[in-house]
């Protein structure tokens, strides 16, 4: 089950790489979005997949799964969804400002002013 | 025995933070609350440093779960140089502020940003456990992206969309580092994760994480080859913000790669660190090019911060007493001098309304205490005698060369050339040479005084180094033994 979800993170990886080397302003933000999406399933594989109850205590069974990544990756969730929000904001805010999304018109040198 | 105090120079800011939200619209009202919860804090970070003086590390079991199950603060000497440091300059850069960052901004949530950077980058200084710091670093990061953005500038909008993408990224591989550790020892907290290594020795699996790490915090903290995305976002905000990022936040990184690299991963030196030594090496040569080449008076000093982390790490690298006791110096030097630096350019360009110095010139005859505050500044910065950079250039070469690296022991010598004229180059082009009509704003009244405290401060720093030193050694030594670290920890129930 670990090399499957092994396996399905680095495809998330890969995908997210390679939007985010890509020109379009949203492309990249999909690209982070899919970056995070692989780094909570990498928590969750990496914390162990081993068969277990839910935690909760109410359950009463022998064994539970781990809790522990799983509060990790709520806390990074919640973290991503605000840098996202924020991110789609201000490339909302960019277009806006200076019209365009590609990436390679917003260099900035020092001519550029 | 946890003792509370750990946590004041956290919860100052972040309780101030929230009061200044409600009092948006009233900028007085909002200069008062930051100013006294600045000296609050400074006052609190100076009582925490002795405390820490007299009698050891200092802890804090949050909720009174013991390490490693709970979230624990540590507050060793080094953390509490650290938090002082930000205190002083978290303090001089809301008194510039007043003078420089303009009614429309503190309107929109300034100084509750400033506060938050603040609550973010102390947390990350007396953290104790590894997704904590991860935390720390977003809402240090978040905060400072809001600082950046803020005022909404053309440029800001193109550069703050850079630094936010670097910055997503390198938080996202923090998370992935983090999640390959925790299975591999199955423990977050900074003091049981030494142990559980150097109980298990650090296979080759544990050293690529700790390479991991070094990409991670090198991306935060700008080392080469990781600093390209610093020059341009450094550039854009005001120069009260790019005073507190330049002096806070990629310190934040370099820490980071200290802590681990002196408290987690030390059982293949030959490995780690002789990456981190070429690294650091290769970052003070590509910061010095930089500071060389530009007739910015930012980007020169943005590029003096890059020369002075590739000093800083390259003092933990060789990890001999000398280096590390270096290093140490040079970090409390680096994060005072640059904030002054920052803060006289800003002024410069205030006045002269161009960033460019072959457009300015001969400042010297209206503003005469500028001019000499920054000519001090610069001399400091290169690290000549009786002031401030001199002990830890001088600790860092020497442990350079006991430890056989001659070659980038003069590298670090010659650097310090190159920093002296770069900085030789803002002050006689700027300040000498005929006069040319200033076209920006010329009236600079009080900003120019929390500079003189930062400079009188470096001042005092290297004439009273006797005064500092027993602190200084005493951080050192917890970072050449980690088991102080460890027990004071693990073992004090």
């Amino acid at each position: 089950m670990e090399v499957i979800m092994a396996i399905v993170c680095g495809i998330l990886f890969t995908a997210a790489t390679y939007l985010m080397l890509s020109k379009s302003l949203l492309r990249i933000i999909i690209g982070t979005g899919l970056l995070s999406h692989g780094a909570h399933l990498l928590i969750l594989t990496m914390g162990g997949l081993k068969d277990g109850a839910a935690p909760l205590l109410g359950e009463k069974a022998k064994l539970y799964v781990d809790p522990l990544p799983q509060a990790l990756i709520l806390t990074a969730i919640v973290i991503s969804f605000g840098v996202t929000a924020f991110m789609l904001v201000l490339a909302y805010r960019t277009y806006q400002e200076l019209g365009t999304d590609d990436m390679d018109k917003m260099r900035g040198t020092d001519s550029h002013e | 025995m946890s003792n509370n105090l750990v946590m004041m120079p956290l919860l100052i800011p972040l309780f101030a933070g929230i009061l200044l939200i409600f009092f948006n619209r009233k900028p007085v009202v909002q200069r008062i609350i930051s100013v006294l919860s600045s000296v609050a804090a400074l006052l609190v970070s100076i009582f925490l440093t002795g405390t820490v003086f007299q009698n050891g590390i200092q802890i804090v079991e949050i909720g009174g779960w013991a390490p490693p199950y709970g979230i624990v603060f540590v507050a060793d000497m080094y953390a509490s140089l650290l938090v002082l440091s930000t205190a002083v300059i978290g303090l001089t850069g809301i008194l510039y502020s007043f003078r420089s960052i303009g009614r429309e901004r503190e309107y929109f949530f300034y100084y509750p940003a400033v506060q938050f950077l603040l609550a973010g980058v102390t947390g990350a200084f007396l953290t104790g456990d590894l997704f904590n710091l991860f935390v720390f670093f977003e809402v240090l990061l978040m905060a400072s992206y809001v600082l950046m953005v803020l005022g909404g500038t053309k440029r800001q909008l193109r550069e703050s969309i850079k630094y936010i993408s670097v910055n997503v990224f390198s938080s996202a591989l923090f998370v992935i580092a983090v999640a390959f550790l925790y299975a591999v020892t199955g423990t977050l907290n900074m003091a049981d994760l030494s142990v559980k290594i150097s109980e298990n020795g650090q296979t080759g699996l544990i050293t690529v994480i700790a390479v991991l790490f070094l990409v991670v915090f090198g991306m935060k903290g700008a080392i080469f080859p990781l600093y390209v995305w610093l020059p341009g976002s450094y550039n854009a905000p005001p120069a009260a913000v790019t005073a507190l990022f330049g002096a806070l936040l990629t310190k934040v990184g370099v820490y980071a790669i200290t802590r681990v690299y002196t408290l987690i991963f030390i059982h293949d030196k030959a490995f780690t660190h002789e990456i981190l030594t070429w690294l650091a090496a290769l970052t003070i040569l590509f910061g010095v090019i930089g500071s060389i080449a530009y007739w910015d008076v930012k980007k020169i000093v943005i590029y003096n911060i890059i020369t002075a982390i590739g000093v800083i790490l390259f003092g933990v690298a060789v990890s001999t007493p000398a280096g590390i006791e270096g290093s140490i110096y040079y970090l409390l030097h680096d994060m005072i001098i640059k904030g002054a630096l920052f803060f006289l350019a800003g002024i410069m360009i205030r006045i002269t309304g161009t960033a460019d110095l072959r457009k300015m010139g001969g400042l010297i005859s209206r503003y005469p205490l500028p001019g000499w505050m920054l000519f001090i500044a610069g001399v400091a910065l290169a690290g000549i005698p009786p002031l401030s950079g001199f002990i830890g250039k001088l600790k860092v070469i020497q442990g350079g060369m006991e430890a056989g690296e001659y070659a980038i022991a003069f590298l670090v010598l010659f650097s310090s050339l190159l920093v002296l004229y770069s900085a030789m180059k803002i002050f006689i082009n700027g300040f000498w040479g005929e006069e040319k009509p200033i076209a920006g704003n010329p009236d600079v009244k009080g900003m120019v005084y929390p500079a003189v405290i930062l400079v009188a401060l470096s001042a005092a720093f290297g004439l009273g180094t006797e005064f500092v030193a027993p602190f200084v050694t005493q951080a050192a030594e917890t970072l050449l033994d980690p088991s102080i670290y460890i027990d004071a920890v693990l073992k004090e129930q």
